[in-house]
């Protein structure tokens, strides 16, 4: 601590690039201060509970690993940690197929048509999830107005069963997620000198080489934002799930519920908790030696 | 010097000679171009001049295909490019801020235009090679472009743009976002590699002695269209308006007009003798600041020069010339430069002179 005390008088005069050392993260001068509230709340709110959750996965209802020992006795727990997980991955890829073109064209269009499309996205974001989770049940449901309005159209005979299935489930967690893809990819986007497109097919690259070659690659960085942000929310999903989703598409969110405020086995709720956090800590780590998170992430555009 | 670099160009010449044709580029009602035509021979150094809005940027971007001309044709070897797209022109092209990909490394960025045209990779390792050593850079090839700087950066898009041997080379102010000193050492080297490659060279610049320094030839536009075309030495000694010589080079303009053999100055009224072969229409009388001398007011000065009563305002000392400030005594200002650094004698600030010229070093102008 000391050490770190002596480089901070220093640090100010160094070269901006330095490797990332704990000192630096310790620097400290008066308007540091401003961080403390948040840093209380933090500890109050989130550091805390997290303490808990983990020494009563621990204690409840007898000190050891019983609790943890359980999730994988039973074939179930870890096929719903495995749901989860495809889950997840398979919202992520939609969301990326379709939040990718989209925040293409929102660099493409002019001023108006990009608040325009802005707006379309950030609307629901404001919206209540539940609100929006019920809504789709109404709209999705084998009587709701998608089967109803295929069906007198004679496009269908029966109801496409939507709701209760993976593709309701998908679905719905898609339309939460599209907002958190479209804005870090689009943030990224606007930063690429499309004249490095002319560039390249001034060097012979064909306009879609050119797209694939030189663009996509420099988007990369808000896209691996976009996957990382749905991907970790993705998992942690519980209203949506639960309320389009059936019993084969359970997700751990909802499994922790059923412990908690069914079976009331809170030692038990508290490991699956706990292994769903290391599990995608484990998963950022991993991430992390592919892409460089700190930098993209916490970039500024 | 013009003689040795025409016999270059035309002892290796692998250049394309375009021709443009009544191009013209409107969007909506501004007109950026207005029926332009210019024929740039085969591997000559042609620099496009001109203030900005000129067009001559529109006018590189049209033969580079990013532009289509909304009337006229581009033709190269005598072959209608007008509709081809960029990729399929073939040519190099330098832009002003550099445009490396950030994402790759100088090596992979010299090597982009080759991958393109699937050339073998031992040829690519090789022709990257010798491309960055012409650049003198040929030790970087591993670094990212971020970690080179702006004269480093613009030698590896110079070595992009002409790894695969394209018949043209475009340049759109490749040397604006460089300082002085680097632009200097660059224009001679941009200038080495076209005698060397003896490929044509399209070279956009709003600065006149950089066009002057490098050029062939240099074609002056302004307002969208070419005022002037010749050679850098017919563009300061025999400007055709008052435009060009005001443009290239620093200059001295009465304006008047012409009566017999004299030229009569609108604002003093005095009257000065005409050269035998002066222009004898136009409003403008053309003094370069070199032939303008300066004596002082008691010193008599010969017949058969012409002159004006002035004061000097300034002297300013440039090392190997010396520039005198003066305002006449109709309140006109002039400038004229000595290749004799030291001040002469008795011309100091405040001082009297007179500034004479030979009657046939001033030109009568539009």
């Amino acid at each position: 601590m000391t050490s770190a005390a002596t480089d901070s008088s220093t640090g100010r005069l160094r070269g901006r690039p330095r490797p990332l050392r704990l000192s630096r993260w310790l620097r400290f001068d008066g308007w540091g201060a401003l961080v403390l509230p948040l840093l209380v709340f933090l500890v109050l709110v989130f550091g805390l509970p997290l303490v808990v959750m983990l020494s009563r996965s621990l204690t409840d209802p007898s000190f050891g690993l019983q609790n943890y020992r359980d999730i994988f006795a039973n074939a179930v727990y870890p096929r719903v940690l495995g749901n989860t997980f495809l889950i997840a991955a398979i919202v992520t890829v939609v969301t990326l197929a379709l939040a990718y073109p989209y925040a293409y064209l929102m660099t493409l269009v002019g001023p108006v048509w990009r608040m325009i499309m802005l707006g379309l996205v950030l609307v629901p974001f404001w919206t209540s999830i539940l609100v929006r989770s019920f809504a789709l049940v109404l709209f999705l449901r084998d009587t709701g107005a998608f089967n109803s309005t295929l069906q007198t159209l004679d496009v269908i005979d029966q109801p496409i069963p939507l709701i209760r299935t993976l593709t309701g489930v998908v679905f719905g967690m898609v339309q939460v997620a599209l907002p958190f893809a479209v804005l870090p990819i689009f943030a990224t986007m606007q930063g690429i000198d499309r004249r490095l497109l002319q560039a390249a097919e001034s060097l012979g690259a064909r306009p879609a080489g050119a797209f694939w070659r030189i663009f996509v690659p420099l988007s990369a960085p808000g896209v691996a934002a976009a996957v990382l942000l749905t991907f970790v929310q993705a998992l942690g999903y519980y209203i949506t799930p639960a309320l389009l989703g059936g019993p084969k598409n359970t997700m751990i969110g909802e499994l922790i519920v059923q412990q908690v405020s069914t079976v009331l086995r809170f030692g038990f709720a508290a490991a699956l908790a706990t292994l769903l956090l290391l599990t995608t800590f484990l998963l950022l780590v991993v991430a992390g030696r592919f892409v460089d998170l700190q930098k993209h992430l916490m970039r500024q555009t | 010097m013009t003689a040795a670099l025409e016999t270059t160009s035309t002892q290796t010449s692998t250049g394309a000679p375009i021709s443009i044709n009544a191009v013209s580029k409107k969007y909506g009602d501004n007109t950026v171009l207005e029926s332009v035509d210019l024929d740039i021979r085969a591997g000559e150094f042609l620099t496009l001049l001109g203030a900005s809005g000129s067009g001559k940027s529109t006018l590189l971007n049209i033969i580079a295909g990013f532009t289509r001309p909304t009337a006229g044709t581009v033709k190269v070897d005598g072959r209608d490019i007008t509709s081809l797209p960029p990729h399929k022109r073939g040519f190099g092209m330098v832009f002003q801020h550099y445009a490396l990909f950030p994402h790759m490394s100088v090596a992979d960025n010299v090597a982009f235009p080759l991958k393109r045209q699937k050339v073998a990779k031992a040829e690519i390792q090789q022709r990257v090679a010798e491309t960055l050593e012409l650049v003198e850079l040929g030790h970087l090839g591993g670094r990212r472009p971020s970690e080179l700087s702006g004269g480093q950066q613009q030698r590896v898009a110079l070595a992009r743009a002409i790894v695969f041997r394209p018949r043209v080379l475009l340049m759109d102010e490749p040397l604006g976002a460089l300082d002085k000193l680097l632009r200097e050492q660059l224009q001679l080297e941009i200038r080495r590699l076209h005698q060397e490659m003896g490929i044509t060279f399209v070279f956009v610049t709003h600065d006149q002695d950089e066009a002057l320094t490098m050029s062939d030839r240099i074609a002056l536009l302004r307002n969208g269209r070419i005022v002037q075309l010749g050679t850098p030495e017919q563009l300061y000694a025999e400007p055709n308006c008052r435009y060009s010589a005001e443009f290239v080079g620093a200059s001295n303009i009465f304006t008047g007009t012409v009566q017999g053999r004299s030229f009569i100055d609108d604002v003093s009224g005095q009257s000065y003798r005409l050269g035998e072969a002066a222009d004898q229409s136009g409003r403008s009388l053309l003094v370069r600041p070199e032939h303008l001398n300066i004596a002082p007011a008691d010193v008599p000065v010969p017949d058969t020069v012409e002159q004006v009563e002035a004061i000097v305002e300034d002297c300013i000392y440039l090392g190997s010339s010396r520039t005198v400030q003066l305002r006449t005594d109709a309140g006109q200002r002039l400038v004229a430069r000595t290749n004799v650094p030291r001040t002469p004698d008795g011309v100091v600030s405040g001082a009297r002179v007179h500034a004479y010229w030979d009657v046939r070093d001033a030109c009568v102008l539009d």
